[in-house]
């Protein structure tokens, strides 16, 4: 399993490179604006009574945004000239792009090259006939919200981002904007589908995935890949733990993000917007890798894995295999594998 | 082909918001909408200035780049226009603007601000509607550059402050205002929208 990790660990390199890119370009943006001109009685170097003028250079010299006094009701208007919207234009058009591609399809090709090198990976004992509850009813329709939601709002997302170019010119103008017109309410209001089952996700699991002394073992043996032996796990190994706290702090930055956009002017003006953009795009193309991962290990990456999200039991073998410590558990507490009716036979 | 362009002289303007309401009158603008306004600088101090700003019909206009379905464009004499058929009220335009123009007719909670609206610059509207006609009007407003005429925001301006009109003459024409009165303080927004000032 030392894959899961080495994807993990490639994940999240790339995400502290999104960091700092994200951190750096909302930067000038978020320069402070200039005091409202009544209050700043001194001090201030605009004033020059010779040339009787403020002077456009000067001010955007000293600030990013331009800003004055306004007699219409929408004080909102008093920012005169941002030019940050042209960065914010140029990190949009220019960079997002290419950057979502890679970090997206680097992930795919990582996951085919791991599933070149590897197969997929099976319960080395073969299955046992027996099968452990693993997954209740409730926590597998929390996580099936989640999920459902997640790809909803992903794919109308990314609609936002490449749909101009991707899709727009196949199905041309109209059609596209009629598309993109029920994409972006469906992200809008899915998003709070998809904050329910990340509450629920986190206050089930939370307690599950605070890391433990056999994590660090776990991490150094890659999961079971370096080395001969299959390092333990509880219910949750190291690297779902690490799967987990991405998606609910991920989670949490994207629906913060997400609604500071959906409620403009609530809390942030323009400037806020723009690095609430930043962030959410960079976000969502970090998460949608870390979920291809996450998917590829839950269906073909591994033998034995779909049927405890998808039945909510697991095969005892494979148990026993991957999460040694929680069948120990399990079976201190007098929750016994039970015999399937038909054997499933060993392939 | 003429390059229109707007040139706010703010040592001329008196914040008489004149421009704010021919623009809503000439065009129907809805209540709550405002494609032009009067932003004054250093209020009350000496060295104040008011400047009428609106849409500036950018070159490269970002608000055109950043669109997700690419319904602004510039036209051939570089006024920017959009299609409230494409509009889905995403708000990008407005992130992307430098000079705070696109405005929408809802607050916009849920997603939900409405087809985008903004200065036409007099020229009615980016969609399919026959230009001058009656439906181009309901949506966009007037179509005076149609007529031969310019925005009536400048039109009406009682200083002259505000000038429409081909980027080489209103350029001139401040040129000449600030060598014969000896002092300017620029083209106000030039810089950010069409990257050039007016070197007097
Ligand atoms: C959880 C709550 C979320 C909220 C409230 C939210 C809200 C938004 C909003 C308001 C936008 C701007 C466009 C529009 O109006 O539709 C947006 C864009 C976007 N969202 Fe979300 N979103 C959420 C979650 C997610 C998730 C989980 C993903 C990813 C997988 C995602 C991916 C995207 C993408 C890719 C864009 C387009 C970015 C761009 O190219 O500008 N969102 N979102």
């Amino acid at each position: 399993m030392s894959a899961l990790s080495t994807r993990l660990r490639h994940a999240l390199g790339t995400l502290v490179l999104l960091g700092i890119i994200a951190s750096a370009v909302p930067a000038s943006a978020q320069q402070a604006a200039p005091p409202p001109p009544a209050q700043s009685s001194q001090s201030s170097p605009l004033i020059d009574p010779d040339a009787l003028a403020v002077n456009e250079q000067t001010l955007l010299g000293d600030f990013s945004r331009v800003e004055g006094s306004i007699l219409i009701p929408n004080t909102r208007e008093r920012v005169l000239i941002q030019p940050a919207g042209r960065l914010w234009d140029y990190f949009h058009e220019v960079l997002l792009r290419p950057i979502a591609l890679i970090v997206i399809f680097g992930m795919v090709a990582l996951l085919a090259i791991a599933y070149l090198a590897m197969g997929r990976l099976r319960i080395s004992a073969g299955r046992s006939g027996k099968r452990m509850q693993r997954f209740s009813a409730f926590e597998r329709f929390s996580h099936w919200l989640t999920a459902t939601s997640f790809i909803v709002l992903a794919l109308t997302g990314l609609n936002i981002t490449f749909g101009k170019v991707a899709l727009r010119p196949l199905i041309g103008p109209d059609a596209f904007s009629t598309v993109s017109q029920y994409a972006k309410y469906i992200h809008n209001y899915v998003s709070f589908a998809f904050v329910a089952g990340l509450v629920l996700i986190a206050a089930m699991w939370m307690k599950q995935n605070i890391p433990r002394k056999m994590d660090i073992t776990w991490l150094k043996e890659g999961g079971g890949l370096i080395g001969s032996k299959h390092p333990t796990a509880g219910r949750f190994n190291a690297g779902q733990k690490m799967i987990f706290w991405f998606v609910v702090g991920a989670g949490a930055a994207a629906a913060i993000s997400g609604y500071l956009l959906i409620f403009p002017f609530y809390v942030t003006n323009i400037a806020g917007m723009q690095v609430a953009q930043v962030v959410h795009s960079l976000l969502a193309a970090a998460f949608v890798a870390v979920i291809l991962a996450h998917i590829y290990i839950g269906t073909l990456g591994m033998e034995g894995a779909f049927e405890a999200m998808g039945t909510g039991s697991v095969d005892f073998n494979w148990a026993k295999q991957h999460h040694r410590a929680w069948v120990e558990e399990e079976v201190a507490k007098g929750h016994l594998p039970q015999p399937t009716l038909s054997a499933t036979p060993a392939e | 082909m003429a390059r229109m362009k707007f040139l706010c002289d703010a040592d001329r303007c008196i914040e008489c918001n004149a421009c704010v309401t021919a623009c809503k009158n000439e065009n129907e603008v809805p209540w709550g909408i405002n494609r032009r306004r009067v932003v004054t600088l250093n209020d009350g101090k000496p060295g104040e200035r008011s400047v009428s700003m609106a849409c500036m019909h950018c070159t490269d206009a970002p608000c055109a780049a950043v669109c997700p379905v690419s319904c602004i464009l510039s036209t051939d004499e570089g006024v920017v226009l959009h299609s409230k058929d494409l509009c889905i009220g995403c708000g990008y335009c407005f992130y992307a603007c430098p000079f705070g123009a696109p405005q929408y007719p809802q607050l916009g909670n849920f997603g939900s601000r409405g087809k985008m609206d903004k200065c036409t610059y007099c020229a009615g509207g980016g969609g399919t509607e026959v230009p001058g006609s009656i439906e181009e009007y309901r949506k966009y407003g007037a179509n005076r550059l149609l007529e031969g005429k310019l925005p009536l925001c400048a039109e009406m301006c009682s200083t002259k402050s505000l000038l429409a009109g081909d980027s080489e003459i209103i350029a001139q024409i401040y040129k000449e205002r600030v060598l014969t009165r000896g002092y300017g303080s620029g083209a106000w927004g030039w810089r950010t929208a069409y990257r050039e000032s007016i070197a007097i």
